[in-house]
């Protein structure tokens, strides 16, 4: 361990006070704990999101939100619309600068200040609520450009696939369920299709933490029941994040619920206990 | 291996490409057999008039792949790919300049003639290096390119996409060529560059250098349709492709999306930029009429009609658009720019793809009447 990261291992943010990792600290405002790369999740929390506020002109869709993600775990956020969780989604994955507050993955890297694909690339897939995937490319394809590897200019220029990537596609076909449509167009999937092209772009991350918006709408009722059977299967090696609408989907997969309202948290806990708060039940259910 | 899989991918998997670029070398053999050897009496002779026609037709192909790259598979409109290959054409312009040395008008040995006219008593420095040929060739690709690297630097990591994109390279265009049409550039102002002497040594006026320069052509154009098609054909290509369809996804997936474009457009703007210097010695003059938004604008209508995202279709509609060009301006002047709308709406509103969108059509509604081919599953590159 050379100097600068014994410097920095002295300066973690979870072992110091807060003050030493507040910005305007003079000698460690630069230095302080982003290291790309590394994930710590030694603590426990994958993710950590503290005092976060965005607001769109003068709208607060995010407002004081603190939010802790354990690793490997499976959570369903829920809420009403409007409640900040797409825009949660957007900070997370660097679409969205936050206002104030941070967003950590690890304990070490800080996600405001990365773009994008950095952050795509340090392990964080993303579903889009509405099923985005490449059409003019076959599923094969759409696969292979998702594929966990170096993903700047000139090594993709001379990329050529390897063994072992290829199993690593068809593992993730058979996951997926689209080993036969393989050389389908993806423009030409059913919509149930898409999401699950789309899941298997992000397994092909290799990602740490699965942010999935919405992965059932428009699902038929079996499509439904295998996404909620492979989802809880991801938990564990992966921590999944989901946002979902159906009640009955929730119900299904989630352990642990955090109910947003007004973009900062209104409950949290199991299903039951979240759907017998009072304060949840007069926002959301009960209506 | 890889070169031999390459070789076999190109023309398993691509039957225009294959056909363009058989097209390219019976020309390559053609012409000049019928220009050179054919007497001039005979019905078969091909003027020289038409091999400098010809050899123009295929550097506006180069120009026209160069911005099917970027359109066709990036999506990135550019409306202003004239200037870099007005750019290349100028950097071949001041060599050629520099060529003519006291056979001018004025007979300076070291200034060209508009300069001599506006009394300037030493060449400005940025025409030093232009009398070696190396340097100028360098500066062709050079000048373009890094144009195009500091502009889309700028104007990708800003994120501008679409139509401002569009917008923004018509501006760069129309601010070259007002600039180029001032005399205190020292560019020629606007009568451009002219009167150029010889190349290399070798007369311009000489039947045989007419025919050295078509083959340079044929040979750019053939060399820089394969590089593209290997770039459209690796992963960087499907890349592109894929930020064309949906740029957030490949974002999301970890692709840094303004490199890919800037590389892309880069690279586009530098074989513009042989193209145009191809082109200046063929029809022997370079002026800032070149970078007119319009002549960017037609650059477009040909890949229009050409075909989009195909490669040997822009080059297919540059022929084709130009021979009409040529015809018209000839025989009905007045008609030209009515043709060029009239085909601009009728490629939009009828045949998206274009002529080579057209045919394949064409082709599998006649293959549709046979019986299925069991083998037909398209296979992905990816796979081969």
């Amino acid at each position: 361990m050379n100097q600068l990261d014994q410097l920095r291992e002295f300066m973690r943010r979870d072992r110091v006070f807060g003050f030493v990792a507040e910005e305007r600290f003079p000698f460690t405002s630069g230095v302080r704990p982003v290291r790309p790369g590394v994930v710590d999740i030694k603590k426990g929390p994958i993710l950590y999101i503290e005092n976060m506020t965005v607001s769109f002109d003068g709208f607060k869709a995010i407002n004081d939100l603190t939010l802790y993600i354990n690793h490997g775990e499976l959570r369903c956020i829920i809420g009403p619309n409007g409640a900040g969780k797409t825009t949660m989604m957007d900070c997370i994955t660097g679409k969205t600068r936050p206002d104030e507050g941070t967003v950590f993955y690890g304990q070490t890297m800080d996600l405001t200040r990365m773009s994008e694909y950095e952050i795509a690339q340090v392990g964080i897939g993303r579903k889009f609520q509405k099923p985005t995937v490449f059409p003019h490319h076959t599923v094969f394809e759409n696969l292979e450009l998702a594929l966990h590897t170096n993903k700047s200019v000139w090594p993709t220029l001379l990329a050529r696939l390897s063994g072992e990537q290829r199993d690593h596609i068809d593992e993730v076909l058979e996951i997926v369920g689209l080993k036969g449509l393989k050389h389908l167009r993806a423009g030409l999937l059913s919509h149930g299709q898409t999401q699950w092209l789309e899941i298997g772009m992000l397994l092909m991350q290799k990602p740490l933490l699965l942010l999935v918006d919405e992965p059932v709408a428009g699902m038929t009722h079996q499509e439904t029941e295998r996404t909620a059977e492979l989802l809880t299967s991801l938990a564990g090696e992966h921590s999944v994040v989901v946002v979902e609408h159906d009640m009955d989907f929730v119900r299904s997969i989630a352990r642990t619920v955090t109910v947003l309202h007004e973009g900062s948290v209104l409950a949290e806990g199991s299903m039951d206990q979240v759907q017998n708060d009072p304060k949840v039940i007069e926002v959301y259910l009960g209506e | 291996m890889q070169y031999k899989s390459l070789f076999a991918q190109l023309f398993a998997s691509n039957r225009g490409g294959t056909i363009f670029l058989g097209i390219l070398a019976a020309l390559a053999i053609i012409v000049p057999i019928f220009n050179l050897a054919v007497p001039e009496s005979s019905a078969l002779h091909i003027s020289t008039y038409t091999v400098t026609l010809l050899g123009k037709y295929l550097t506006f192909a180069l120009l026209a792949i160069a911005l099917d790259l970027v359109w066709g598979y990036c999506g990135i409109l550019s409306l202003g790919h004239g200037a870099f290959f007005a750019l290349g054409g100028y950097a071949m312009g001041m060599y050629l300049m520099r060529q003519i040395g006291d056979r001018g008008v004025y007979g300076n040995p070291e200034l060209p003639d508009f300069m001599v006219f506006l009394n300037w008593q030493e060449l400005p420095w940025y025409w030093y290096g232009f009398d070696m040929f190396w340097f100028a060739m360098l500066m062709v690709m050079l000048v373009p390119g890094l144009l195009a690297f500091v502009f889309g630097w700028l104007a990708f990591r800003s994120r501008v996409t679409g139509v401002y994109l569009s917008i923004i390279t018509q501006a760069l265009t129309y601010a070259l060529m007002l600039a180029f049409f001032r005399n205190e550039m020292g560019f020629g102002g606007n009568n451009g560059l002219t009167d150029f002497k010889d190349i290399l040594g070798f007369n311009l006026q000489e039947d045989s250098t007419r025919i050295g320069l078509f083959l340079a052509s044929v040979i750019a154009l053939a060399l820089g349709y394969l590089a593209c098609h290997y770039i459209v054909t690796s992963k960087f290509g499907r890349v592109i492709i894929a930020i064309r369809d949906a740029e957030d996804r490949t974002r999301f997936v970890g692709y840094k999306t303004e490199s890919y474009k800037l590389w892309i457009f880069t690279f586009s703007a530098v074989l513009s930029g042989i193209a145009g210097a191809l082109y200046v010695p063929q029809v022997g003059i370079i002026n800032p009429g070149e970078f007119s938004p319009l002549n960017s604008i037609e650059l477009v209508v040909w890949v229009a009609v050409g075909g989009r995202g195909t490669l040997y279709g822009a080059a297919l509609g540059a022929g084709i658009v130009n021979y009409a060009k040529t015809y018209f301006t000839a025989a009905l002047p007045e008609v030209w720019l009515f043709a060029l709308g009239a085909l601009f709406i009728v490629v939009t509103v009828f045949l998206p793809k274009g002529i080579i969108g057209l045919v394949s059509k064409l082709k599998s509604k006649r293959s549709e009447t046979k019986p299925p081919d069991a083998g037909a599953i398209p296979k992905t590159e990816a796979e081969s």
